[in-house]
């Protein structure tokens, strides 16, 4: 079983961190902190296998993780779940991110961490494998957006229009237009016969 | 009110903090706007906050207030709304909240959507983090789910019924029948995950999987198509066919194969040809093979197969991949109970590894390598074994030492060798040795009576080179102490004599005690080795000078000593534990208080007779006597410590037989009251004693209480008397027993 899948930076900021067990909020840090401390410290070319910290259950769970540039990817499993398999997943869930974010880079990661939450759902459920064939999640996840999105064009045109309306910063209207006396001269226009 | 800013406005905004402050304060401010938002009761952009809120949480923020508005999205009609509310709720609830049991009903709803996704939604949540009641309630939905045609719903039910059966296991009967034709799916999702439904199933009940046994034909089966069937983009990572259905297959293979020989039979072909079969040079290959591996040497199979499973092994050993590498020596290391011999074979590659740069690695290589050693093996596998001592991170240095002490033991070619491999250990990494060793250490030189001369030799070299690794001082000093006599003779006869005089050997035993290096313990074991060699040199007078100086220390290892020998287990064990330092103190000790026993009557000489020093605090005889009356036994005149510390000291005097005097003092800074001292003795004795001087022992010395006992012992046996003390010392009632048998036989003839 999976205990945590965790995304983090090379500063330990967290991108994405899904936890498949009950912690507290400040456990939940302390594990992302802990993880963060025991993976930087590894080199580049050791194995991508480590004993879990104290927090996460000790020498019973394991870390596997990977690093591609600014971003470590970490599961957090216990014993049921074969180590090579998982770095497979790893790959897969990168390759299917890299599919659906075009070249995914951290700042996708950043700004678009729902959706991140929603293509992983359908790889891993209640901290089992659930799909690892990438052209399936993909599709299933663009079929879902998709379902946003037009709920979003038809329902959303109301929110939209409030929002534009709230957001418009209409000048004070003037109450009184005193435009003074105009004397205008209309000119003596031929008459009809 | 404006509208709540989008979230990727918020994300925007936190990444322009300079500082954690900063963040903090914009968080807030966000925080409070979101919480009037959520007071207004605003559907339209709820979703939005929420969204927002769960990207605070994952900052480490709280956001709890939130849980009842995710409960509110997921009400919602909209997809849009339930999926951030689905989403919240898995990251904001969990069982131990009540607001988690108001969903149960909008999950049950949303169990029966038109649409695939709400549904699908609804499992996915059920099956993260669905209690045991909510479980419970909607297990017959999931059921259900699980026998529809839908292959998208079917492989997400098959896994939320592992999490029903997981949450409430006797629910696991209800989901049998739904798992007649899951195997014959096509759908390579539903397969997946109707396998890790099926595995779980088989290993929590015996009787499941008696029943799925029969699945292995079929299992079988898909597992060929799998590798016969050539290129199929569908489901091709890296050039093998859905190697993760493969691997979870073989997974379920092994447990129903694990005791049943004729599954295990009709598995041999299979794993034989995946295991020949699959690609090497990609990482899912070498997953498929590991856990091949991992099933034929779980189940029945014929040893052929086991053979070719360890070789595959062994091949991974020369993998570049460290990965690879790491995988294999744990395996190694799981079967080389069973397959000693298959693995010696690989032994080679295995001790390169001790060399290799990653530290998982290395510990695993070292802890194969120890299994491995045998008696034929033993002097190769020392070389590197100590090689590797030498060169490796503190880290492993002391599980390091242990091993080699433990394969010395036991398989050590010569008694020689055995001290030369001690010795290496202790001079290389004396350090690290763990304190168990050292008794045991003296136990094993002790044994090997012929080679005494040597070791003590060699050991008392090795503290002229370093004395600041203090198992190796300790050990040493010990040796001294016992074998100096054969130092000092120059009786070695496996190497080269050393001429060496018993000055020089005092000297370097008197550095050891006033060292900045050495702890306490040490400085006991080079106290206690300078008295014993009293008796084995000459120079008894610088002995008794030393000892003088350094008495005090020699007090407190007497008196913890005696606290051993009382039979009072509570005492000794609570003054134990209170200090590691003592205790172990107190093993030593011991040993040396039975040495000591045996030369007691020369030791006498050192602590009795009128010029001796205050080493034993309490006070001594002044009355005139006769030579023999006048050495106190040694044992005899020490103190009885009491429970609470080291401060009650009894001891007694004889002036003439049959009167005993006993005084009693107490150094610790409360007096003792209600002091009474009682004595029994065996039935040919007869006991008199006469009242005491009072019954308050004053504190921090300042006064004595004594007694008179007056002993009569007409068949002439020697004394033995058992002594119970009772006072109150701060206020609690304290008792004491303990067993003095080492009256000199001055005192009763």
């Amino acid at each position: 079983m999976i205990k945590a899948i965790l995304i983090f930076n090379n500063h330990g900021k967290p991108r994405l961190s899904k936890f498949y067990e009950h912690y507290s909020e400040d456990t939940e840090q302390q594990i992302i902190r802990e993880t963060f401390h025991l993976v930087s410290k590894r080199d580049e070319n050791v194995c991508n296998f480590l004993e879990g910290g104290m927090l996460i259950g000790g020498s019973e769970n394991k870390l596997i993780y990977r690093h591609y540039a600014t971003l470590y990817f970490v599961f957090c499993v216990d014993s049921s779940e074969s180590e090579l398999g998982i770095l497979g997943l790893i790959q897969v869930f990168v390759e299917t991110l890299d599919k659906c974010f075009e070249n995914v880079c951290e700042l996708d990661l950043i700004f678009h961490v729902d959706k991140v939450h929603n293509i992983l759902a359908e790889m891993v459920m209640g901290g089992m494998v659930l799909e690892t064939n990438m052209n399936e999640i993909i599709t299933q996840v663009d079929a879902q957006n998709k379902m946003e999105k037009s709920e979003a064009g038809i329902a959303g045109a109301p929110a939209r229009a409030v929002s534009a309306v709230k957001n418009m910063n209409l000048p004070e209207m003037p109450r009184n237009i005193n435009i003074g006396d105009i004397s205008i001269k209309v000119p003596n226009l031929p008459s009809f016969k | 009110m404006p509208a709540p800013i989008r979230l990727r406005e918020l994300i925007r905004t936190i990444r322009t903090a300079r500082t954690q402050a900063e963040e903090r304060e914009m968080i807030q401010k966000e925080c409070a706007a979101i919480r009037s938002s959520f007071r207004e009761e605003d559907n339209t952009y709820r979703c939005r906050n929420v969204a927002k809120l769960l990207y605070m949480h994952m900052l480490g923020y709280p956001a709890h207030f939130g849980q009842l508005e995710c409960l509110k999205l997921i009400a919602s009609q909209k997809f849009t709304d339930k999926r951030i509310g689905y989403l919240g709720a898995m990251l904001l609830l969990d069982e131990r909240q009540d607001v988690h049991l108001l969903m149960t009903n909008c999950i049950k709803n949303d169990l029966n959507h038109s649409t695939q996704y709400v549904q699908g939604l609804a499992l996915c949540t059920l099956g993260c983090m669905g209690s045991s009641e909510m479980c419970r309630d909607l297990a017959g939905e999931v059921e259900k789910l699980l026998k529809t045609s839908n292959s998208y719903l079917r492989k997400k039910a098959a896994l939320c019924a592992v999490h029903v059966i997981r949450k409430v296991p006797e629910l696991m009967e209800m989901f049998l029948p739904a798992t007649k034709n899951l195997l014959s799916e096509k759908n390579h999702g539903v397969l997946h995950t109707s396998v890790v439904l099926l595995t779980e199933m088989c290993e929590r009940s015996p009787d499941m999987l008696l029943h799925f046994r029969k699945l292995v034909p079929q299992l079988v089966r898909i597992l060929k198509n799998l590798i016969m069937s050539g290129y199929s983009p569908e489901h091709d990572v890296s050039g093998i066919s859905d190697p993760f259905l493969q691997v979870r297959i073989l997974r379920l293979l092994r447990i129903l194969g694990r005791s049943d020989d004729d599954s295990s039979e009709a598995m041999n072909d299979i794993l034989a040809q995946v295991a020949t079969n699959t690609e090497t040079s990609k990482n899912v290959g070498n997953a498929i093979l590991y856990e091949t591996v991992l099933t034929i040497m779980d189940i029945k199979s014929e040893s052929g197969l086991r053979v070719l499973a360890i070789n595959i092994l062994g091949r991974f050993l020369l993998n570049n991949d460290k990965n690879i590498r790491y995988v294999a020596l744990t395996s190694l290391l799981k079967t080389v109970q069973t397959d000693h011999n298959a693995v010696q074979r690989h032994r080679s590659t295995i001790v390169d590894c001790l060399k290799d740069l990653d530290v998982s690695i290395k510990r695993r290589a070292m802890e194969l390598s120890f299994a491995l050693v045998n008696g034929n093996n033993i002097r190769g596998m020392m070389k590197e074994l100590l090689y590797f001592l030498d060169s490796c991170d503190p880290e492993f240095k002391a599980d390091c030492a242990s091993g080699v002490f433990l394969a010395a033991e036991k398989y050590a070619p010569s008694k020689r060798w055995h001290i030369d491999t001690i010795m290496r250990v202790l001079t290389t990494a004396g350090s690290y040795v763990r304190d168990d060793s050292v008794p045991n250490l003296i136990q094993l030189i002790t044994n090997s009576v012929e080679m005494h001369a040597y070791t003590v030799q060699r050991l008392y070299k090795a503290l002229l080179d370093d004395i600041s690794q203090q198992p190796l001082v300790q050990v040493s000093s010990w040796c001294i102490g016992e074998y100096g006599d054969l130092l000092v003779s120059g009786q070695c006869e496996e190497e080269e004599p050393i001429q060496v005089t018993e000055d020089e050997v005092l000297d370097v035993l008197e550095g050891l005690l006033v060292s900045n290096l050495s702890t306490p313990v040490t400085r006991g074991y080079s106290l206690t080795a300078i008295m014993k060699l009293s008796t084995r040199f000459s120079s008894v007078n610088r002995i008794k000078k030393v000892v003088s100086i350094y008495g005090s220390i020699c007090l407190q290892m007497y008196s913890y000593s005696l606290q051993v020998q009382s039979t009072h287990p509570p005492c000794f064990t609570g003054s134990i534990y209170t200090s590691s330092l003592f205790y172990r103190f107190n093993l030593h000790v011991l040993y040396y208080l039975v040495s000591l026993l045996f030369q007691a009557n020369d030791l006498l000489d050192l602590l009795g007779g009128n010029d001796v020093v205050p080493v034993i605090q309490t006070t001594l005889p002044t009355k005139p006597a006769s030579a023999g009356g006048e050495l106190l036994d040694l044992l005899g005149d020490l103190s009885l410590s009491s429970r609470t510390s080291l401060s009650l000291f009894l001891s007694f005097s004889f002036s003439h037989s049959p009167v005993i005097t006993i005084h009693a003092t107490n150094t610790t800074e409360a007096d003792m009251t209600e002091f009474v001292f009682q004595a029994a003795v065996p039935k040919t004795f007869q006991l008199q004693l006469l009242s005491p001087s009072s019954n308050i022992v004053p504190a921090l010395n300042q006064g004595s209480v004594t007694q008179v006992i007056r002993v009569l012992n007409p068949q002439k046996q020697q004394l033995r008397m058992r002594v119970k003390l009772t006072y109150t010392h701060k206020g609690s009632p304290i008792q004491d027993l303990a067993e003095v048998n080492n009256f000199p036989p001055q005192s009763w003839q």
